[in-house]
This record gives C-alpha cells, structure tokens and sequence, in this order.
C-alpha cells in the first residue's frame, strides 16, 4: 500500500484523518498513484490535477523523501520508499494566498 | 410559520441565517466549508431544501456541494466543467486572442420548477447546466458560439458570466450578463442567443454603442413583468421594457451611478434598489456612507435609505450578488459587504440592521422565503 498525505482542504473533502494507504498496480509513479487515489476518492477528481488535462494543479506541489518531486514527469517511477510503504507521498498545497 | 433563510457565501466558507416571519432575530450557522471561497450558494425554487453551492479555492479549482435538506448537510457532486468542442479563443485585457479557460463556478441558478435542473455561469464565460441534480454539467455552447465570443474581454473581475435571470412566464427564456460582454438572451432554452445591449453606452470601449463590450454588472427582473429589466453597469443604471431589447439610462439623481448589485422588490415591480459605489477606481460607498438607494418609479427618481446603516467611516463594498430580497407581506431586503457585515430590512428598506457581523468578506447573498 502506498501512503499519502492530503492537504486539510482535501482532507475534509474527502472526509478522512491524517495519511490515506492506497493500492497502486503496477509501477508506482505520480500518475499511478493520483490515479488510484482518485479512483478511491471521486470527489478528489479536479482538486490536485486538471479534469482533462490531467496537469498538476499551479499551486499543488508533491514531495517525498524530502525531494521535491512536482516537476517529475508522472511516469517517473516514485522513490522505493515511497512505493513499499515506508515513507508517504505528500500533496501539498503551495503557500500562496491569505 | 414562515420564515426566511438567508444564504451567505464568502470569501471563507458559506453561512446560513435563519429568522421567523418578524426577522428581529437570527441564528448564524457556520462557517460551511470553512477556508474555501464560496461564490454563490443558491436555492432551488421549487424545493427549498434543495441547495446548491459553488465552491473553491485558488489551490484546488472548483466543487459543487448540494444540500437536501436547507443547509444543515451537503454533498459533493460533480465538479468537471469542460467546454463542448474546441474552446477556441476569446480577448485577453490587451486584445491578443486567449484560450477559454474554465477557473470557477460565479453563479448557479436553480430551475424555476425542477430542482434536478440548474444553471451554471462560469468564468472564463460560458453557460452550463445540469438535469441531474448536479451529478453532471453540460455547455450550452451556442452562448460562445453565436459569433461575438472572439470579441469577448474580461473586466477587472474576469470574464465571468454573473447573472442569469429565467422568464417564469417562458422557461425557455433566459437572461444573461457578462462582465465584459454584456447581456444576452435566448428564447430557445439556451440553443441559440443574441446580443442586447443597444442602448447602452460604454466610454472605456473604442466604440462606444459596440453589440459587445460592454460591462454589465448585474441585471434584475420582477416575476411579474419580466420583459421589464433593469441593469446595474459598471457606469449607469439602465432600464428595458422590451426584453433587452433597447435599454435607457435611468440613473437619475443618483450621487452616482456606478456600482455592482441591483433588485426589485418582491410586490411592487417598480420598487428598485441599488447601492451606489464612488467610483470604478474607488470601490466604497461616497462620503463614507452607507447608502441604499431606492427608486419607486423604476428608475430616474431615487431616495437615499440611510436608517441603521453606517453614515461615517464606511468603505465598503457590495458585490453584484450579495443583495437579494424576499417576498414576505412586508418585502425583506438583505446585502453583505466586503467588511462582513450582512444588512437585513424587513420594512422594505425604511429601516436595517445588521443581520450578522464579522463574517469574511460577503461574495453572495440570496434570502429564501419559507413557507
């Protein structure tokens, strides 16, 4: 299972507390992961990445293992930590706005 | 008994007031999606209960949330807005051609007998609907599509499509405004549209009289008469009595005639309000004060309503969809403003007070009469 951490915004939109764990299949890359992570959360669809383009969203940014991995292309396989388990893929939101 | 409920949306999460048939007191309930900027919530006229709200932030783009039940829960429904074929192009603010680009939901607008059935005006300018109580949303693309969506540029705001007014007494007739397109109607349900904005004059606009260009910030329409319309633009108040046909200026005495919301009163069709604003620069009241202003004669003569509202200090401001009126014996009228405050009347703006306070700055307020 892979972990993910959501901003609180998607946090209560999705109605869940602290990390998701969710079932990646096949290669665990950015796309698979949001992928799933939508597919598990519908309401979550349009909220981190384009309903059509699928592009990240301007002020969403992913990080893990303390690498920032938002201009990663999304077919980049994601850190071995991060696909066992070990370590959670963070969705962040920029700091931006007031 | 009856009652109104008086749905809020800001800058940072939506709230709903809530008062017996008398409107002395008011119970605030909220903040509903708490930190998110809510554009406008709205409730369906056939089914009080049913809500719909506009919902987003700059992070993570657009939700539609519906209530069944007035307010008290919510539900995500679908929130993919997606342009019907290839978006094509309309004017950036230096006139270079600019990609249609979906960013938010201004303005949702429930069937006048369907609450499954709701438009959306959306921002980059187009018109949505739903028949599915919100489960998916369609373009009605003949609104960009009829042949001036090229020459369409935003106002200052955006190229937001902010109003949409239904003919009760022909559904399949709609009004709409653009800010900075104009106003357009449709007598098909939404297939085709034209243009109605002759009469109307715009000086920020090389041609002054253009078909489009023009900045209209809200249009309002009594049920009873709705080939009557009456316009708040960026600079003056205008009337048709034609069905957009042809507008004339009917600012009046007004100490000015700029500003965003305009309504009429629930039982007397040429009872009109609008909140004049100093300047397209200066967006707060004139000399500081607070003033609602009513004309009894649809227009031209108009009346300061000054009771209860702030006379000194006041710099403020009140956005095209954060006034609405309700239609209890003695008309209610309600506006928010920029600093928080949400106004109430319930003696057809003799007298206000604040209904609530404090609250972020208000984006929309619509008031629903309960039976």
């Amino acid at each position: 299972m892979v972990r993910v951490e959501l901003p609180a915004h998607l946090r209560t939109l999705a109605r869940v507390d602290g990390e998701v764990a969710i079932d990646v299949r096949g290669a665990v890359t950015q796309r698979a992961v949001l992928d799933a992570l939508e597919a598990a959360y519908p309401v979550l669809r349009g909220t981190i990445r384009d309903h059509v383009t699928k592009r990240r969203r301007p002020f969403m940014r992913f990080y893990a293992c303390a690498e920032d991995l938002s201009h990663e292309p999304p077919d980049a396989a994601l850190p071995p930590d991060v696909a066992s388990g070990r370590e959670p893929f963070l969705v962040i939101g920029a700091l931006a706005g007031g | 008994m009856s009652g109104v409920r008086v749905l809020v949306g800001t800058r940072k999460g939506a709230f709903v007031l809530t008062a017996d048939g008398k409107r002395d007191r008011w119970d605030v309930s909220g903040p509903h999606f708490g930190g998110w900027e809510i554009y406008h919530l709205k409730g369906s006229p056939a089914d009080p209960n049913r809500v719909y709200v506009s919902q987003g932030t700059g992070w993570h783009g657009q939700i539609i949330q519906r209530s069944n039940d007035g307010g008290r829960t919510f539900e995500p429904v679908d929130n993919k807005f997606v342009y019907e074929g290839t978006a094509g192009t309309h004017q950036w603010y230096d006139g270079t051609p600019h990609p249609w680009e979906f960013k938010r939901v201004w303005h949702l607008e429930p069937s006048l007998s369907d609450p499954d059935t709701v438009y959306a005006g959306v921002e980059d300018a187009a018109m949505f609907r739903t028949t599915d109580g919100g489960k998916s949303w369609h373009e009605l693309p003949g609104l960009r599509n009829h042949g001036t969506g090229s020459k369409w540029q935003p106002g200052a705001g955006g190229l937001c499509l902010h109003t949409i007014l239904i003919d009760p007494s022909s559904p399949q007739r709609i009004f709409i405004a653009i800010s900075a397109a104009g106003a357009f109607r449709t007598d098909d349900g939404g297939a085709t549209w034209k243009p109605i904005n002759r009469g109307l004059r715009s000086e920020y606009i090389p041609d002054k009289t253009a078909e489009v260009g023009h900045c209209v910030h809200r249009i309002a329409m009594h049920r009873s008469r709705p080939n009557t319309l009456f316009m708040q633009k960026h600079w003056d108040v205008m009337r048709s009595d034609d069905g957009g046909e042809s507008w004339r200026e009917v600012s009046g005495n007004l100490p000015t005639d700029f500003g965003f919301p305009i309504d009429v009163h629930a039982h007397e069709p040429e009872t009109i309000y609008v909140v004049p604003i100093k300047s397209d620069s200066e967006h707060y009241p004139p000399e500081g004060k607070l003033r609602v202003y009513r004309s009894r004669t649809g227009g031209d003569e108009w009346e300061p309503l000054t009771k209860g509202l702030p006379q000194q200090d006041c710099y403020v401001n009140v956005l095209r969809d954060a006034m609405s009126v309700d239609a209890l014996d003695t008309c209610g009228i309600y506006f928010g403003t920029t600093g928080g405050q949400v106004y109430g009347s319930a003696d057809g703006g003799d007298s206000w007070k604040p209904i609530a306070e404090h609250l972020p700055a208000v984006l929309s307020v619509e008031a629903q009469t309960l039976a």
